[in-house]
């Protein structure tokens, strides 16, 4: 409990929302030689949920992902994982062990290794050194890197180096291994960044199907995929939230056209 | 393990492994056998010289294989890998010097000539137990990696990367060279440890010594080579090359980056101990320019031109390079050895970038792949005409 006292929750109302919370968000500063890339921001969700985030550049959203995941630390604010993880304590390792998973913006898997072992690499397992000297694979785990390799459409590609894939392969690829961490929460950046028409409704698709089993947060640029995945938005400028609500409430909020629009 | 999911590179390794690990072992007993029992007069004879200096090349080639470890698998680039070297060297040189008791000029039983030339009267603490062999091949080990483990901790912890690592490494190995060579540091100064007379009761000098310490060395090259293969074809072998790929990708997905660098650096370091303790006595002296940053980048170039990332690489470039080197330095072309190398080294980055063992892998591969690629082609679509 000793986090929730931390928050100072008062009301009953607050305690309860925060209890259906599964990241939660609050008052976090972060500032770089003054200027403040988050500005006391606060935002939460729930389990289940698939949340996109949209804003124009410089609004915060790659930064919010850099503080819940462990890259950068907040001057102020909490981030409570699960109701139970304080976030801003702990480091990449360890949250990405408490089920955090993370996608870059630009894709990024290990080109020197085949698409099997880049999967296989991310599935979930003991991640210390000693225990991976002397890992030796189970047939469990071959076929879970199987089930996964179909899920994200490379099972063809299995034996090639991930160097070796086109951009939107990467991609996908990269969302394999964050499907074989079994994430509580996947933190995806830009999935259809560079990708063609075609990739990106795929991609989609894919995303839709991974929320049935995890929470997703999707940072995008791209509205039309914002509207293809039909979630709720939540649009950041200048480090804070400016407006949330389904994507034509948040589309037709003034102040979030003029953001985008200039004024 | 029906799935064929290591890489073509590593497939090919494998057999070349065996082919390393196979010429090795030839070279380690035939060697002392042409030089030992073959007479000087029959041209099959093998010079005590050569034994010498081969054995001098198989110390380079475990050194190569510590460094390839880490730089090639995990992309640590250590300039300053000689200093462990050195400090393997000393722990060993220390042992020596211990042996030569009442030999020496000064004929004092427990203290080294120069600690009684500088009117010495107690064996400095770091001196005890090396008279004991045990415990000078424990130091051998310890000293380096202890020294390396501390290094790690702190450069690891602190995400201490790339050129900036390279750096300090560079400064570890500048400064110990300085200390080393203060005489009131105690490990002998600017002369260093030498006139090394038994190893074990054997005379450094003798012939049959050398070429057991030739074919220890090769044995350890041998030994080094099994270990870091064992470690690079573990999963954690595959974490290391994920590192090297993507640091950040890799921690995001739960391995503790820090760790990983810091047990292969100083497993690393501990091989490269032992290369040094083997050299010393083969080479009769360790003194405090084995310190010096110069010589820790020649030997990242031994691995760059044998080529990263394949150990049986590291391994023949550091015999070619000094090979090269003994040749250049010793006619009328000895002034521009330094030129030579630094061409050599050029030459090898641009015109083969994966360095030359790295570079036939690669051919093979390709040649491989290719040729598997036309064989399915060909069960797939038989010709028309069949």
């Amino acid at each position: 409990m000793k986090v929730q006292e931390r928050l100072e929750i008062k009301e009953a109302a607050a305690m309860a929302a925060f209890e259906r919370t599964l990241l939660f968000i609050e008052g976090v500063t972060v500032s770089f030689d003054g200027f403040r890339a988050l500005n006391n921001l606060s935002l939460s969700v729930e389990p289940g949920e698939m949340r996109a985030i949209i804003g124009p550049n410089g609004a915060g959203k790659t930064t919010m992902m850099d503080v819940v995941t462990g890259k950068t630390r907040p001057d102020k604010g909490a981030i409570i994982f699960d109701q139970k993880h304080d976030l801003a304590r702990l480091d990449e390792a360890e949250i990405a062990l408490l089920g955090i998973g993370r996608k870059f913006q630009k894709p990024t898997v290990f080109d020197s290794h085949t698409v099997f072992d880049n999967i296989e690499l991310a599935l979930k397992a003991d991640r210390r050194a000693r225990a991976t000297l002397f890992w030796k694979e189970s047939a469990n785990e071959s076929r879970s890197v199987e089930e996964l390799l179909k899920t994200v459409r490379l099972s063809a590609l299995r034996d090639r180096l991930a160097g070796s894939l086109s951009h939107g392969q990467k991609q996908w690829l990269e969302i394999g291994m964050l499907l074989a961490q079994d994430p509580k929460l996947l933190l995806v950046d830009e999935p259809a960044a560079g990708m063609t028409d075609a990739e990106t409704r795929q991609t989609a698709e894919l995303l839709r199907e991974i929320n049935r089993e995890h929470t997703v947060i999707v940072v995008e640029h791209d509205m039309a995929f914002v509207r293809e995945l039909g979630v709720k938005v939540t649009c950041l400028h200048e480090g804070s939230v400016l407006a949330e609500g389904s994507i034509d409430d948040v589309s037709t909020n003034e102040r979030v056209v003029e953001v985008y629009l200039g004024r | 393990m029906t799935h064929a999911a290591t890489h073509p590179l590593i497939r090919s390794l494998d057999r070349g492994a065996v082919l390393f690990v196979a010429a090795m072992a030839t070279i380690a007993v035939a060697v002392p056998v042409l030089n030992l029992a073959v007479p000087p007069t029959s041209a099959l004879h093998v010079s005590t010289y050569l034994v010498a200096l081969f054995g001098k090349y198989a110390c380079y080639a475990l050194l190569a294989l510590s460094i390839d470890l880490i730089w090639g698998y995990c992309g640590i680039l250590s300039l300053g890998h000689g200093a462990f070297f050195a400090l393997g060297g000393y722990a060993m040189g220390m042992y020596l010097m211990r042996q030569i008791g009442t030999r020496g000029v000064y004929a004092n039983p427990i203290l080294p000539d120069f600690m009684v030339f500088l009117n010495w009267h107690e064996l400095p603490f770091a001196w005890y137990g090396f008279q004991h062999f045990a415990y000078a091949a424990l130091m051998v080990v310890l000293v380096p990696g202890a020294l390396a483990f501390v290094f790690g901790w702190f450069a690891f912890r602190s995400r201490v990367t790339g050129v900036y690592l390279s750096i300090i490494t560079q400064a570890l190995t500048y400064a110990l060279m300085l200390g080393f060579f203060r005489n009131n540091f105690g490990f002998g100064g600017n002369n260093g440890l030498t006139d090394f007379k038994d190893i074990l009761g054997f005379k450094v000098e003798a012939e049959t010594t050398r070429a057991a310490l030739f074919s220890i060395s090769c044995l350890a090259v041998i030994l080094g080579f099994f270990v870091c293969r064992t470690v690079v074809s573990s999963k954690l072998g595959k974490v290391l090359i994920a590192i090297r790929d993507a640091e950040a990708r890799t921690r995001f997905l739960g391995y503790r980056v820090e760790s990983y660098k810091l047990f292969v650096f100083t497993l690393s370091a501990c091989i490269a101990g032992i290369a040094g303790a083997l050299y010393v006595p083969q080479v009769g002296i360790i003194n405090p320019s084995e310190f010096a940053p110069g010589n820790s980048i020649e030997e990242v170039i031994w691995v760059a031109i044998g080529g990263r990332g394949t150990l049986a690489g590291a391994a023949i470039g550091a015999v070619l390079v000094n090979y090269a080197k003994t040749y250049f330095t010793s006619g009328i072309l000895a002034p521009y050895w330094l030129y030579i190398l630094g061409g050599l080294f050029i030459a090898v980055t641009v015109l083969l970038p994966r360095g030359i063992v790295g570079s036939l892998l690669h051919w093979t591969a390709l040649r491989r792949d290719r040729a598997s690629a036309a064989a399915e082609e060909g069960v797939a679509e038989p010709l028309p005409a069949e």
